[in-house]
């Protein structure tokens, strides 16, 4: 019996709950009301309202990645340097909050930003004037990156703390100061960790949509509120088709910026899972 | 060649680490174009020491000299060293030529290409930028490419170290620790992972290698043969220690105590007294020796090596005895034979003798080794090497 039998579970699986639900969306993007073929959904996708939240939810993800980049890359440098004995407790500080529920953390900021919130409230106690930060983009890059951290910072810790040390030492040893270290040695043999992070938090970043409504306060429609509203609130009328047709595009937006990004990790040494 | 010029000094060097001593005060120098081998079992603190000169660690107590000045607390990138690394570490994301060129591209380009002249306006000086990168391009290229030949393996510069055999990685991490000229190469167990003929290749080579160049060798290996075969001056170490300081010939011939004798080559150890000047007992019997100043009636270790003894007719040697085992390795036997007084022993000879035939051993005065005895310590060092 050949191995690839062990396979056909899976094989099963996939196409009941991916392939299949796949061929539904594609069918109903290309399809009217009716049931008919049409390429009116994307037609109206060129709306400028659509397009326009199709590029605020591209710049908010990939401002969300970068910062998330610039913060996670340092920290996760830190948790694998070797000379850090209380490692393990700070990486367990570190995803403690994935454990929470996602909504519970952002309204967690949403309470700490509103106009009668906490900072707010101090504010105010100080005799300062209250700031608005709720509604803002502003907050809504704070709630994203808040809560896709730990998916940048993981990755990469995972890459540098299997990163052979001798091979660090061979570069100092060639003359090489720290800093040129890192940008010759460190970095680059980080790439894989990086592209993985990078994948892991700009695709939720960029389809996310409770944080937007939550932290945005309704003001900002980003593809994810839309395609979630699509289905919710007008799911009799043509909105499945609609909605199907926003989340395919999302789809081929994605995997051509992954494909943009293997060229960075070409062996999928990053766990290659996406 | 080698001249007495003390390139680099040790001086009182420990090291622990979280309370465990891998080396305690240790002192050492090592002078110009010398080929210098630590040798010593796993653990004994030989890497250790050349971590400290590499600048990969720090001692925590004694100090580092180069060239009289001191180093101890000189990070690796500052130091006039380089390193051939255990298992090589060569960069896994770039090819054999950027591995090797590695060293020069750090360097300040007006260091590796002199400025042709001045520039006189703007455009001139960035068609004298353009020139001198082209130059300096090719004159890494050019040092690169000597370098591979050195090591033999030019042709391969745009392959992937991944997938070269472990002896051409190996050359290749020499070629890229050569390439900046270091006054001191350092080398940890390179050849340990190369099989035994290509060892012996590589051995020979390094040797020539290091008196083309005229460059100090420190090389650490637990091998014995391959200390003996390419070194100057053997260094054997033992729990953080130095046992011995010497050429190849001395430690063999005249080891300085027991552990010495038994790391380096086989050797019998036997318990014995020193009767007096010239005369000492072992096995039960007396035998005549060249050594002197051990005092009167004094106990000490006695250590014949396998292929001292002179094997005989029962009745006609020193010593008699039972061949209890006998092994065929290649250019001798090497036979156990149980003494009468007790004591097993090795012997090698050429003429095989069968199992449970008597034999007689003799040995000449000159082959008997008399050490002074050894503190108590264990023969090898249980610590974890660092």
């Amino acid at each position: 019996m050949k191995r690839s039998y062990y396979a056909s579970p899976y094989a099963v699986w996939m196409v009941m709950f991916t392939v299949v639900p796949l061929l539904f969306v594609v069918y109903f993007a290309f399809t009217g009301r009716d049931g008919a073929f049409t390429l009116d959904n994307f037609e109206k996708f060129c709306r400028p309202m659509y397009v326009s939240a199709l590029l605020l939810s591209l710049k908010l993800a990939f401002f969300c990645t970068v910062i998330c980049l610039l913060v996670g890359y340092p920290a996760a440098k830190f948790l694998a340097s070797r000379d850090f004995s209380r490692r393990q407790s700070f990486v367990v500080l570190f995803l403690l909050p994935m454990w929470m529920n996602c909504l519970l953390r952002t309204y967690a900021w949403v309470s700490i930003l509103e106009d009668t919130g906490i900072i707010n409230t101090v504010l105010e106690w100080l005799g300062l004037p209250r700031v608005q930060m709720v509604g803002t983009e502003g907050a809504v890059l704070l709630g994203m990156v808040y809560n896709f951290l730990p998916f940048m910072v993981l990755p990469i810790y995972t890459v540098l703390k299997k990163l052979d040390h001798r091979v660090i030492e061979a570069a100092e040893d060639l003359g090489a100061n720290p800093v040129r270290v890192f940008f010759r040695v460190t970095l680059p043999l980080s790439m894989p960790g990086v592209v993985s992070g990078v994948t892991m938090v700009f695709m939720p970043a960029a389809t996310t949509f409770a944080i937007s409504r939550l932290l945005g306060s309704g003001m900002f429609w980003l593809m994810g509120d839309l395609i979630d509203y699509q289905f919710r609130e007008i799911s009799m009328a043509s909105g499945q088709n609609f909605g199907s047709a926003l989340s395919l595009i999302m789809m081929v937006l994605i995997i051509l910026s992954i494909g943009l990004l293997r060229r960075f990790d070409p062996k999928g040494e990053g766990g290659g899972m996406w | 060649m080698v001249q007495d010029m003390r390139l680099i000094e040790l001086k009182g060097i420990s090291k622990s680490f979280d309370g465990t001593e891998a080396l305690s005060s240790v002192d050492l120098y090592i002078r110009k174009c010398e080929f210098i081998t630590l040798l010593g079992p796993s653990g004994c603190g030989k890497t250790t020491m050349l971590r400290i000169i590499g600048g990969f660690e720090f001692p925590t107590t004694g100090q580092v000299l180069f060239e009289g000045q001191d180093i101890t607390n000189v990070p690796p990138y500052r130091r006039r060293v380089n390193t051939v690394f255990q298992k090589y570490a060569l960069f896994p994301h770039m090819n054999v030529f950027d591995n090797v060129a590695f060293g020069l591209t750090l360097k300040e380009a007006g260091e590796l290409v002199p400025e042709s002249r001045r520039a006189r306006n703007f455009v001139d000086a960035w068609i004298l930028k353009l020139q001198h990168r082209r130059a300096l391009k090719k004159e890494i290229a050019t040092r690169v490419n000597r370098m591979l030949r050195l090591v033999k393996m030019n042709g391969y510069e745009k392959r992937s170290v991944d997938s070269l055999s472990g002896g051409q990685q190996q050359r290749i991490a020499i070629a890229r620790a050569l390439i900046n000229e270091p006054e001191v190469l350092l080398l940890d167990e390179p050849l340990g992972a190369l099989d035994l003929k290509l060892r012996r290749e590589m051995q020979l080579e390094l040797k020539a290698m290091q008196q083309k160049l005229g460059i100090t060798f420190i090389y650490v290996t637990h091998d014995q043969e391959e200390a003996l075969t390419m070194s100057d001056t053997v260094v054997v170490m033992n729990n953080g220690r130095i046992q011995q300081i010497g050429d190849p010939k001395s430690i063999y011939d005249e080891p300085k105590n027991a552990f010495v004798a038994d790391f380096i080559g086989e050797s019998n150890i036997f318990d014995a007294r020193m009767i007096r000047d010239y005369r000492v007992a072992f096995c039960g019997r007396e035998f005549e020796c060249v050594d002197a100043g051990f005092g009167e009636d004094q106990p000490v270790d006695v250590v014949v090596r396998p292929e001292d003894w002179a094997l005989g007719e029962a009745g006609k040697g020193a010593l008699d005895g039972v061949v209890e085992s006998t092994i065929f390795k290649g250019v001798h036997y090497e036979m156990m034979i149980r003494l009468d007084s007790g004591e097993v022993c090795k012997a090698h000879s050429t003429v095989m003798e069968n199992v449970g035939s008597r034999v007689s051993l003799s040995v000449v005065p000159f082959n008997i080794h008399i050490m002074k005895k050894m503190a108590a310590e264990p023969p090898s060092g249980e610590a974890m090497e660092a």
